[in-house]
């Protein structure tokens, strides 16, 4: 029963953002797409950071090694799209089974520095491989090569479905994983770790399984982004780009799978709409940020369900 | 330059990047100790240190009295914001550690589009009151035994020089008030247990808030001292929060001797490095180094179990 | 607090009323039947122009001279009756100096605000994240960025750069004057950006061209804050040091490269970035008399000032020492600033040159200006006359090389256009509009 309604509501959003495809304004038809890859994106963190109440400040390096680990075989090695997607997440798979092991031999604060100074090195890394990256400046991913299965993504409504499905896949992927004994013990995790392990779960391993997760989904949405929108740059490896998709989670709601969705998208709207009033936004966006904390703790998605609807996943 | 010289210049230079860098530190350790947030606009304070160094200095007409002043007045501004802020919004979400966190974005943007609007986008630069440069020798074994030589490019500045003086006494203060006075005690008292401190009639909130307060000040402190060696911008916070977090965890939670070993630890081996690499890879190396300690040694050099 | 003038906010609030007023339009228009819409459209409403600036971020100081430079150029334009006899307004959107809202916001000029041209962009990864969604929406897009990006054809045939010469250009240029005049022995440093490698790899070639020979190459990572320790990495035969340095940490460079040198320095040849809109004046700084920076156009009144840079100083309030008039501390972008101008200039000549009247015009003014080729020097081309390549969309200038003598540069030589040339590496033409 309670299954039932949960899967409609999230078959819901996913029917409404599809609905949203044929009737949306040009501008907000190509923002909503953008919101739907970083809200992925946001959603490969929750796994590890909502769920599993690992925090990590360094998820860009895993967004990073999705989008190079795409650009790059693309622009030296002309692979088409479909394959370098596959690399793509693929690199994201084997850089977080690296970090993982090395990070999660630390817990709380020390396991967040870990992961910072990592993606810090990854970032110059990037930066010191110029001759291939172009460093900061990127690459271009020409319009003709971003052709996956005979579709092309740079048409607005083909790039506005692909991000849908990537989404909803995602989505449904973490709806189906909380759910499963597998996410019930990363919960347990969250909330004790010593009472998980005395219980005989062998925690590292489902911690080191969490932070694959994480970091493929993560890099699954980097690969999207740079096939999406043509472009692979080092700036996304940079610092801001970890603290955001805590920030997003935070403001939707931390473990809950609808949060990291609508705190993108309402993060990118204040942003957007601020800046458009006026030329101080950052400021407007500092202090509505101090209001949420103040007023709706649990973020967007947490308050949902402290007020009116008690079970939201 | 040859080896040995280099080396000697390069630590050196470790040196003075340590020093800011505990003082910073220690700011960011005592709010992460005793409050257990993470304070992210913490950066934000160093970068209105620096600001308000220049904005002060600048009104007086420079000079050795226009330094002094900021050095006095920056530190006293800065923590009033802080505790302000404390007080308005920290205290309001009960510490709460996410809380915090977004709370601290939130104030981050604010301090950083406030000074953006006010300031403006420049670096400018504070002349520091005294600047003498300084050649330095280096003994070589000629064929009649050793003798001294004055390298190429081997030189510091009496200013560098005495921001590692100050950074040392204000360190050697900070060291005292928290274990000799009955302020430290309480502050102490505080960081073990809270509940029992409140129990004992310890007033955990103003605590809390002179807490935050100091913290502030110690990195605004920070940037006046810097600000003559690296000028005053309005980003110029985000990379030293980064630097200044990783110290005190490396440090060990809440030790302030720790903050400063890792800050020298930090500081020489970013120096030292780069001796030996290319520019980057040498960051990129000294960083990977100073992150496996951490993975090898998880409580920090000088902590105990993190949490 | 800090003591700031009238208009240091990156925007002002005529620009937020001029925002209001075109949503309304926007409103009112959106609720006309189309043939109405039209129809308005082939009357005398505002040709917009959508201003990608750095008004936060690494590039903002940066930026304010841009929207500065771009706004006493506009108000020109407008007041000699504007173009094709229509009003050009200004929409300007801060792009925080980052590729990702940087293509963002070109998505909002073509989408939302329907601007007709994209223009403004700075920084190279802005303009590399931002270039591949103007294509794609057709929005031609003027950026005045001096990268390579543009002629190297990494981008598409929507992106212009006809206002400033590109780095790779610049930099051959100079090659012959730092081997005569300087030395053969030269150590770069530089960022450890693609703009650093840039200046890398030309120079480089250039002066091994020259018979120079480059003996250490420097590349310094971005967030580098104190540079002491690497200047002990500059090999001691050098007898030139090339610098290029950019962001907040460049006054410190020069500082503690003046410290670590001391009395006894090689010669020093610099770009101007490394001390762009910062006073030659401050503190630390005066070990730099005598050496020799690339201007892209000379910040101090020259004896032999043109008449049309006395009206380009005068119509953006610049004194003769290349500061604002009415706060001389507030040093300008001098020696780039002047590609806004020169840009909104040959957007004027290619909308009229192809009777622009709207949005489906966009393809005819591309193609208008790939026509160009000479821009004699005017009053649109303060800077020196220019010779456009209409196949790479690179626009070529002459440079600058001035010496520091009491505290101002004084220019020492003007290189030709010619001597910025190189082959072709790009036919945009051949592309489909």
């Amino acid at each position: 029963m309670r299954g039932g309604r949960l899967i409609g509501l999230h078959l819901g959003l996913v029917a409404v953002l599809f609905a949203l495809n044929f009737v949306l304004p040009a501008y907000s038809h190509g923002t909503v797409a953008r919101v739907m890859v970083l809200a992925t994106y946001a959603m490969g963190y929750n796994i590890l950071f909502g769920y599993t109440g690992l925090l990590s400040l360094g998820h860009a390096m895993f967004f990073a090694a999705g989008m190079y680990g795409l650009a790059m075989p693309m622009t030296h090695l002309g692979l088409g799209a479909g394959p370098a997607l596959l690399t793509g997440i693929g690199s994201a798979a084997v850089l977080s089974l690296g970090v993982g092991l090395l990070a999660l031999r630390t817990r709380g604060v020390a396991f967040m520095i870990v992961t910072l100074m990592f993606s810090q090195a990854a970032w110059l890394t990037i930066l010191l491989a110029g001759r291939w990256t172009r460093g900061d400046e990127g690459v271009v991913i020409p319009q003709a090569d971003r052709m996956l299965l005979g579709l092309d993504l740079s048409d607005p409504s083909t790039r506005y479905l692909a991000a849908l499905a990537l989404f909803s896949a995602v989505l449904f992927g973490t709806l189906w994983l909380v759910r499963q004994p597998i996410g019930r013990v990363l919960v347990a995790i969250r909330e004790n770790e010593d009472r998980a392990e005395l219980l005989g779960y062998d925690t590292f391993r489902h911690k080191l399984g969490a932070v694959v997760l994480s970091g493929t989904v993560s890099g699954a949405a980097g690969a999207a982004y740079g096939l999406f929108f043509g472009y692979a740059g080092a700036s996304f490896a940079e610092t801001h780009y970890s603290i955001f998709p805590l920030l997003w989670v935070l403001l939707g709601g931390a473990g809950t799978v609808i949060g990291p969705f609508l705190g993108t998208l309402f993060m990118f709207y204040l942003i957007d709409l601020t800046s458009g009033l006026t030329p101080a936004y950052m400021l407007v966006a500092g202090v509505a940020l101090v209001l949420l904390t103040l007023f709706a703790p649990q973020g967007l998605a947490g308050e949902i369900r402290r007020r009116w609807w008690r079970g939201l996943p | 330059m040859e080896f040995g010289p280099h080396l000697m210049l390069a630590v050196l230079e470790g040196a003075v990047t340590a020093a800011v860098l505990a003082l910073m530190a220690s700011g960011l350790s005592l709010v992460f100790g005793v409050m257990r947030v993470v304070n992210v606009a913490h950066g934000q304070f160093f970068m209105l240190g620096a600001v308000l160094a220049w904005a002060v200095s600048s009104a007086l007409g420079g000079g050795a009295v226009g330094f002094v002043a900021a050095l006095l007045l920056a530190p006293v501004i800065a923590g009033a914001l802080a505790v302000a802020a404390d007080l308005t919004v920290l205290k309001r979400v009960g510490y709460d550690p996410e809380r915090t966190i977004v709370a601290t974005i939130g104030l981050l943007y604010i301090l950083q589009q406030a000074a953006l609007m006010t300031y403006g986008p420049e670096a400018r630069p504070v002349a520091p009151p005294f600047n003498d440069r300084l050649a330095l020798p280096w003994i070589e074994f000629g064929p009649e035994g050793p003798g001294l030589i004055w390298p190429w490019g081997l030189s510091i500045t009496s200013y560098k020089l005495f921001v590692m003086g100050a950074a040392a006494a204000v360190l050697a203060g900070l060291w005292a008030l928290m274990t000799r006075t009955g302020i430290g005690l309480v502050m102490r008292a505080t960081q073990l247990d809270r509940e029992t401190a409140q129990a004992f009639g310890i007033p955990v909130e103003r605590v809390y808030a002179g807490v935050f307060g100091l913290g502030a000040a110690l990195a605004a402190l920070a940037g006046v001292l810097i600000v003559p060696i690296q000028q005053a911008h309005y980003l110029m916070g985000g990379d030293a929060l980064l630097l200044s977090f990783i110290v005190v965890i490396i440090g060990g939670l809440g030790s302030l001797g720790g903050t400063v070993i890792a800050a020298l630890l930090i500081g020489l081996s970013d120096g030292i490095v780069s001796v030996f690499f290319s520019p980057t890879l040498a960051k990129i190396l000294a960083t990977l180094l100073v992150a496996l300690v951490l993975v090898f040694r998880p409580e920090g050099l000088m902590g105990k179990a993190a949490r | 607090m800090p003591v700031t003038k009238t208009d240091a906010g990156p925007r002002s609030p005529a620009r937020r009323s001029a925002i209001k007023t075109l949503a309304a339009a926007a409103a009112g228009t959106a609720s006309l039947p189309l043939w109405a819409r039209y129809a308005g459209a082939q009357s005398a409403a505002p040709i917009r122009i959508g201003f990608q600036m750095h008004a936060t971020g690494i590039g903002a100081a940066y930026g304010r001279w841009y929207d500065r430079t771009t706004r006493a150029a506009l108000r020109l334009i407008n007041e000699a009756g504007g173009i094709n006899g229509r009003p050009v307004e200004l929409v300007t959107e801060d792009d925080g100096t980052d590729p990702k809202r940087g293509a963002e916001v070109v998505e909002k000029f073509a989408s939302l605000h329907r601007c007709d041209v994209g223009y403004g962009t700075l920084f190279s990864h802005v303009v590399m994240g931002s270039a591949p969604r103007a294509g794609e929406l057709k929005l031609p897009y003027f950026v005045v960025s001096e990268g390579h990006h543009v002629a190297s054809g990494a981008l598409n045939r929507w992106t212009l750069q006809p206002g400033i010469t590109d780095v790779k250009s610049q930099v051959l240029a100079m090659a012959p004057f730092v081997r005569e005049n300087l030395g053969r022995k030269v150590t770069m440093i530089f960022p450890d950006y693609a703009f650093g490698h840039d200046h890398r790899d030309f120079f480089s070639q250039a002066i091994e061209a020259q018979g120079g020979e480059v003996v250490a190459k420097l590349a310094i990572p971005p967030t580098e804050t104190s540079f002491t320790k690497y200047f002990a990495k500059i090999p001691r035969e050098t007898e030139v040091i090339y610098h290029v340095m950019v962001g907040p940490s460049v006054l410190t460079f020069v500082k503690e490269m003046g410290e670590f040198f001391g009395p006894s320095r090689p010669e020093i040849f610099g770009f101007i970035d490394s001390l762009e809109s910062v006073d030659l004046q401050s503190p630390g700084l005066d070990f730099l008399e005598g050496t020799y920076f690339w201007e892209g156009m000379p910040r101090y009144v020259q004896p032999d000032q043109t008449e049309f840079d006395r009206h380009y100083r005068a119509a953006i309030g610049i004194d003769e020492n290349g500061a604002l008039a009415a706060d001389p501390s507030d040093v300008s972008a001098y020696a780039h600033m002047f590609g806004c101008w020169e840009t909104l200039y040959v957007i004027k000549a290619g909308m009229e040159a192809c009777g622009y009247r709207g949005p489906d015009d966009r393809a005819a003014l591309v193609e208008a200006v790939e026509a160009m080729t000479e821009m004699p020097l005017s009053n649109d081309h303060p800077q020196g006359a220019k010779l456009f390549n209409g196949r790479t969309h690179q626009v070529f200038g002459p440079q600058y090389i001035s010496k520091v003598e009491n505290g101002r540069l004084v220019v020492q030589a003007e290189t030709p256009i010619e001597a910025g040339f190189y082959p072709d590496e790009v036919d945009y033409t051949t592309q489909s509009l």
